[in-house]
């Protein structure tokens, strides 16, 4: 059973996530390493599963859904913040800055 | 076999995920994580999950990811210059995203007999069939009943109010993302 090979990776992918967040400054690569985090946790689910049964597939179903709604309504952000500033870099939105 | 299966996929989903936050250009970054998402989909099915891996690719290789660059597309954001911060803020991630790295990779370690005998209360060495015994079921319930039957029952009896409430979060998210895109809300 592939269990400790399965949560190593899901480690990497979710530590290379959050680099990615803390590199870049483009909103929307910003987007695609969360969606990378969020890969990396299903992983860890679907791993698990093998051993707790069927509801951690069910708890990636879940993750799956929430994470399809979260891209719909970041995009549609980074789309209105688009119109209103021509950019997505995350130096040029500085509207809540004191 | 499987083991030497998992680990071409394992390194294939590293290098592509290493490649997405890399890549300057924003299409290439998003077609690296697609291809990060069709190796996770082959090790989902190496773990036994192979409904997971179907949707797995049709939601997000498929539906999530021509969203992306649906987006990336409509802003014309194909030659960007680069957009990584400065020295300071790379060293400052190297050492949190070590620092995590190595705290979350001591789970490679994990054997089931080992987290078993960790769970369990008993003093001395456990059993991972008695210990997860869950599993063992469920493995019997997809033999007997098939891949989507042994996970569509729980999902409809047990976890019934959950996927409703579901239902209610994608009309919402629906609802939300046409008054956002829409141009004078």
């Amino acid at each position: 059973m592939l269990l400790g090979p399965a949560l190593g990776l899901s480690a990497i992918l979710f530590s290379l996530g959050v680099a990615g967040v803390l590199l870049r400054r483009n909103a929307i690569i910003l987007f695609m390493c969360i969606e990378l985090m969020l890969n990396a946790v299903n992983l860890t689910f679907v791993a698990l599963a093998q051993l707790y049964g069927a509801s951690g597939q069910i708890m990636v179903f879940f993750v799956m859904t929430v994470a399809a709604a979260e891209a719909a309504v970041g995009l549609a952000i980074i789309l209105a913040i688009f119109r209103h500033k021509q950019s997505v870099d995350l130096q040029n939105i500085n509207l809540l800055r004191g | 076999m499987t083991q030497t299966v998992f680990y071409v996929f394992a390194a294939f989903a590293v290098v592509s995920a290493a490649l997405c936050i890399l890549q300057r250009n924003a299409v290439s970054a998003a077609l690296w994580l697609v291809s990060t998402m069709f190796s996770l989909a082959a090790i989902y099915v190496l773990l036994d999950a192979q409904f997971i891996a179907a949707i797995q690719v049709l939601v997000y290789a498929g539906a999530v990811m021509v969203l992306f660059l649906f987006v990336i597309m409509l802003l014309n954001l194909g030659q960007a210059s680069s957009d990584m911060r400065g020295a300071s803020s790379v060293a400052a991630t190297v050492v949190i995203v070590g620092l995590l790295a190595i705290e979350l990779f001591a789970l490679w370690r994990y054997t089931p007999r080992r987290l078993a005998s960790e769970i369990s209360q008993a003093p001395a060495f456990a059993d991972p069939a008695t210990v997860f015994a869950a599993g063992q079921l469920a493995q019997q319930d997809a033999a007997a009943r098939g891949v989507v039957g042994g996970l569509a029952a729980p999902l409809f009896q047990i976890y019934l109010v959950p996927f409703e409430i579901t239902s209610i979060l994608l009309l919402a998210a629906i609802v939300g993302a046409v008054v956002l895109a829409k141009r004078n809300a």
